[in-house]
């Protein structure tokens, strides 16, 4: 556990070592701004509830999780550290957690950074706090399933630029598995199950029921499965690259 | 065999066709150094790499302190301080977030992390950059922010790939007094394509090339296999040159006579045949024969020379 820590504070002090750290975050907010109040129309719905401040953030995540873990490994892989960090006494799973944990916590800190609207929204009306809890629960869950792809991703070039496209990419998949467009080509010759199948991996829709504040496990359990699988993709990518440096 | 640190038996690494380490076995005692030789790309960091545990070998396997090196045996990385090539570290860190970084890693922790952080920034001479960030230091700075990582936990085997590249003479010379100084109770390898460095601190040299070892021993016995083993040099006037060289060839002793000009001089390499004494032979025929003689040397046999022989990719 002490190791995963140290990777951890190494990694997360890592982030503000640069002005990136700040930048990511102006701009994130503006962002979340931006959707919120003239996408998501905040004002003009009248209702005390943060449904326009999380309709449209699975496509805001969509490009900044990404930007958040590109680095996490390509850069120690281009600089030459992957080779002092995987012969330093710490099991690989530790740095793999460890430099998840911090990418998780960077973006955990950016979207506590949005409690503005909280307060707002708070002294307008009186909005139902236990659905918005289940709104930042399934919001952080969702960001943690975009940046475990954006890990994995990250460990497979020593570019930062082709890291970030791979996990756009990666991560689009699976945002838009459940809308009718994909699943259209899908059903046309997969049978039901499959259809299900594919639907069922979309961010989309079990985003959705946690936003409207109904948590259930099925949600929980998909987020973690999705986390999982990709730290363990992460793992075997990590192990494949030993021999290219 | 209580004292052997590190051994490697029989380790071999291939990717794909290509095998870059055939079959290299060598061991490293306590209080010893061993050079590790070869031109680039004979295999010597690949070795490197598979004894710290980063690649696993493709056959044989390797040992630190007994423990067998693998990926997963994190009890034998624990023995090892190893200074990867090029000395990569953090560069948006200062040496000493990076140092106590590298020290929480070897479960080193709080006050005591401080202590052996600046222990060993003290003998790597970091104090006056300890605050600065490593990417804005200089090559040689880099260089020993990264021996003072691998030395910190003073570990029982220090693997060194190329300490000294890109250092100036005199971070060189620190360098290796640094290494030499360490090499008391531990068993240190370093790699090295620059022969002064055998000779000035290895115990024992190992040169590898195309992925096997092709010599193994003390740097002397590998100099005395050197056609220059036992040659006098000397330096006469150009003009009694040729008469000198048609003389020394007559004797049997001799081998050859290599002439470089070097001035107003001629400097005469006697070979002696066989690598046989030929000194004092050549001494009283130049005393008697009034060449002129000056600065009159023996040659233990010439490194590069023996490096040249055995490395050399037949043509």
């Amino acid at each position: 556990m002490s190791a995963v820590m140290t990777i951890f504070r190494r990694e997360f002090a890592g982030y503000f070592a640069s002005p990136v750290a700040y930048v990511f975050l102006v701009i994130f907010l503006i962002m979340q701004g931006l959707f919120t109040f003239y996408l998501g129309s905040f004002y003009e719905r009248e209702q005390a509830d943060l449904v326009s401040f999380f309709t449209y953030q699975p496509w805001l995540y969509l490009f900044l999780m990404p930007s958040i873990a590109m680095r996490l490994w390509s850069e120690d892989r281009r600089s030459g550290t992957f080779e002092l960090l995987l012969t330093l006494p710490i099991p690989t799973r530790s740095v793999v957690a460890g430099k998840y944990l911090a990418a998780l916590a960077f973006a955990g800190l950016a979207l506590a950074l949005t409690f503005p609207i909280w307060i707002t929204v708070n002294w307008l009306g009186s909005p139902d706090n236990g659905v918005i809890l289940t709104g930042y629960l399934g919001s952080l869950l969702m960001a943690a399933a975009y940046l475990a792809i954006g890990a994995a991703m990250s460990a497979i070039t020593k570019n930062q630029v082709v890291a970030f496209i791979l996990a756009v990419t990666v991560c689009f998949l699976f945002l838009v598995a459940g809308l009718p467009m994909v699943l259209d080509v899908v059903s046309a010759w997969a049978p039901k199950a499959l259809v299900l199948a594919v639907a069922n991996l979309s961010f989309l829709s079990h985003f959705e029921s946690l936003q409207k504040g109904v948590v259930t496990l099925g949600d929980i359990v998909y987020f973690v499965a999705v986390i999982v699988f990709w730290l363990w993709v992460n793992r075997i990518v990590i192990e494949s690259k030993r021999e290219a440096g | 065999m209580a004292d052997v640190l590190l051994e490697a038996r029989n380790l071999s690494k291939h990717f794909g066709d290509l095998k870059a380490v055939d079959g290299i076995s060598l061991t490293v005692k306590k209080g010893e150094v061993l050079g590790f030789l070869g031109p680039n790309g004979a295999g010597k960091t690949t070795t490197m790499k598979m004894l710290t545990g980063f690649l696993a070998p493709t056959g044989g396997s390797a040992y630190i302190c007994g423990e067998l090196v693998t990926s997963e045996n994190e009890k034998a990385r624990a023995r090892v301080g190893y200074l990867p090539e090029g000395a990569p570290s953090y560069g948006e860190m200062t040496p000493r977030n990076f140092l106590k970084f590298i020290a929480n890693t070897h479960n080193i922790t709080g006050r005591e992390a401080e202590d052996v952080v600046e222990s060993a920034a003290t003998a790597v001479n970091l104090e006056n950059v300890m605050n600065q960030r490593i990417e804005t230091l200089s090559k040689g700075f880099k260089r020993r922010v990264g021996l003072a990582a691998a030395i910190l936990h003073a570990p029982d085997v220090l693997i060194l790939d190329e300490p000294t590249d890109g250092l100036d003479p005199n971070q060189k010379h620190e360098v290796r007094r640094l290494i030499e100084a360490m090499s008391v109770d531990r068993a240190i390898i370093i790699s090295t394509h620059i022969l002064e460095e055998v000779d000035a601190l290895c115990h024992r040299a190992v040169i590898i090339n195309r992925g096997t070892v092709v010599a193994d021993g003390k740097p002397s016995e590998l100099r005395s296999r050197s056609k220059y083993k036992n040659a006098v040099t000397m330096l006469v006037p150009e003009e009694n040159a040729e008469k000198a060289a048609a003389a020394l060839k007559q004797i049997k002793l001799v081998g050859g006579v290599e002439a470089a000009r070097e001035g107003e001089l001629m400097r005469l390499t006697i070979l002696a045949r066989g690598g046989g004494e030929i000194a004092d032979t050549i001494g009283d025929i130049a005393a008697v024969s009034n060449w002129q003689v000056t600065q009159f040397t023996v040659d233990p046999g010439r490194l590069d020379d023996v490096f040249r022989q055995l490395t050399e990719r037949d043509i």
